[in-house]
């Protein structure tokens, strides 16, 4: 079988990668820039993995950093775990960071990549030296016009329907299919990025079979769902901050996205901090317009 | 004798018949950090079958390497058990009477009354944003049963009383009982406190009058 490839302008792969284990669980890592570079951590968002950042990375590295990122694990290269936590990620990041220094170090952190990242400046502060959260700052979801009783059926119906898939998981597989059936797929999550760089997305993101590809991505890992979490907590977590704090909002809803709105954001933003608000781009800021947002990066850690 | 072994994702979960009985069977969930052995030494009267669960990471059953764990997917882990047995009445403790309870508003019309008692890991953790010290290394007693990380990440799980109030009118409205859950512990952490205001949730009851209730269905 011929491995079918895809370029994308821009696009360049880790100038390095390798496995990491976090207390047992095989994260895959990579790096972009020289290794003399003082670092640079890329963290990317749910159901995403870091190949994402295939573009945007080499900019940040043009810049003089040691860009490193990692797939969460169940997620791109890392393994597929028994369990999957908001805690254990932060674990793994920890494990992960702590592997390449021991000391404080700029986090650059996309949608939950960059909630779970408030969590860790949070609990320790002593790790991270400047923050940027591109739109991973999650406020009081705004409930849709449902009475009551429906939303209690709907959660109802939620909770059923997740215990079911629970009985079944071991079970579980990705639906294969061609390359551009893929990027298909993923187009009705990111609407607004181009077919040609979902398909590139789909040779590095994807693992190519005798059927097909099939994205890599734990087939026991579920979009949305319910629990305990309340996104306002991440604001909590927010306005505590001490560290530099640059915070990129974009005014489009799309399906990964929080729905966070500026006039929600604002209030949280901690004393050390600033919010900027780009108009007319979605959920994926760095991906939509990597020059623009890597050098109001670069400026900001300079 | 040897546990039925039931399949959950990657884990094995490790489920017990304590006793033999007639009728619908009694499903006892353990606290955090104990294990169905444990659980099987609580006396109880009830003719039905006796079952006893080993959550993930606790007793007989698989434990994960790297944590990830939450009371939800101890939820799942009963929900398995259930389905082996059919309807039944389920009694926790501690950790366990929480899993219990979230079981009885996800599955109303299967768990024919919950029973909450004390127990290790009632509490759970802040109901409130904090700031947790992230630990990072569990040492030698990593893949150890108890799973010394389920002993840190369901000690500390929130369990806001928002959250916790739904699953109860969940039970109430499903169930077609008068009183699905009974509160038959003497601690009342937050989350208890607000589900003992609900409608369909009894209180100040013992344990065997909870289960000679739930046993009359």
């Amino acid at each position: 079988m011929i491995p079918e490839t895809r370029t994308y302008p821009g696009a360049r792969r880790p100038d390095r990668n390798y496995r990491h284990h976090a207390d047992g669980v095989e994260i895959a890592v990579y790096e972009w820039g020289a290794e003399s570079d003082p670092v640079l951590f890329l963290v990317h968002g749910g159901s995403d993995f870091a190949g994402t950042f295939d573009v945007f990375a080499p900019l940040l590295a043009a810049g003089g950093w040691r860009v490193v990122a990692w797939d969460h694990r169940g997620h791109g290269d890392s393994a597929h775990a028994a369990l999957y936590g908001w805690d254990a990620d932060i674990r793994d990041a920890l494990s992960v960071m702590s592997s390449v220094t021991r000391s404080a170090a700029p986090v650059v952190a996309h949608s939950k990549g960059g909630a779970l990242m408030m969590q860790l400046a949070d609990s320790c502060p002593y790790r991270i030296s400047a923050m940027v959260n591109i739109d991973g700052m999650p406020s009081k979801r705004r409930m849709p016009d449902v009475p009551d009783h429906d939303q209690s059926r709907l959660l109802a119906d939620s909770i059923g329907s997740w215990l079911d898939f629970r009985h079944v998981a071991h079970d579980s597989f990705r639906k294969p299919g061609t390359l551009e059936e893929l990027a298909q797929r993923r187009g009705k999550m990111n609407p607004r990025l181009s077919i040609e760089w979902l398909e590139y997305l789909v040779t590095v993101g994807a693992q190519q079979g005798a059927d097909g590809w099939r994205w890599k991505l734990d087939p026991t890992m579920r979009f949305g769902g319910f629990g305990p979490w309340r996104p306002e907590w991440a604001s909590l977590r927010m306005a505590a901050l001490t560290v530099p704090f640059l915070g990129l909002l974009g005014t489009i809803d799309e399906p990964m996205g929080w729905g966070a709105r500026a006039r929600d954001v604002l209030p949280w933003i901690p004393a050390s901090g600033r919010l900027e608000v780009l108009k007319d781009i979605g959920h994926f800021i760095h991906i939509e317009e990597p020059e623009l947002v890597s050098t109001m990066i670069l400026e900001f850690l300079s | 004798m040897s546990p039925v072994m039931l399949q959950h994702n990657q884990i094995s979960l490790a489920l017990h018949q304590i006793r033999e009985g007639k009728g619908r069977a009694l499903l006892l969930l353990h606290g955090l950090g104990d294990s169905a052995e444990q659980m099987s030494k609580l006396e109880v009267k009830w003719n039905g079958p006796v079952w006893a669960l080993d959550f993930t990471g606790h007793g007989q059953s698989t434990v994960p390497r790297g944590g990830g764990y939450s009371c939800e997917i101890l939820m799942a882990d009963a929900d398995i058990a259930l389905r082996h047995l059919g309807e039944a009445t389920v009694l926790g403790r501690g950790l366990g009477a929480y899993i219990a309870f979230l079981l009885s508003g996800a599955r109303p019309t299967l768990v024919r009354g919950a029973i909450l008692l004390d127990g290790p890991g009632l509490a759970g953790g802040s109901i409130h944003a904090t700031s947790n010290t992230e630990i990072n290394d569990v040492g030698e007693r990593a893949g150890i049963a108890p799973d010394p990380w389920a002993l840190i990440e369901l000690s500390r799980d929130a369990r806001p009383p928002t959250y916790t109030t739904t699953f109860a009118r969940l039970a109430t409205n499903g169930s077609g009982i008068d009183e699905p859950i009974a509160i038959a512990c003497k601690v009342t952490p937050p989350w208890v406190e607000a589900i003992a205001a609900e409608p369909g949730v009894i209180t100040d009851i013992s344990l065997q009058d909870a289960l000679d209730m739930y046993a009359a269905l």
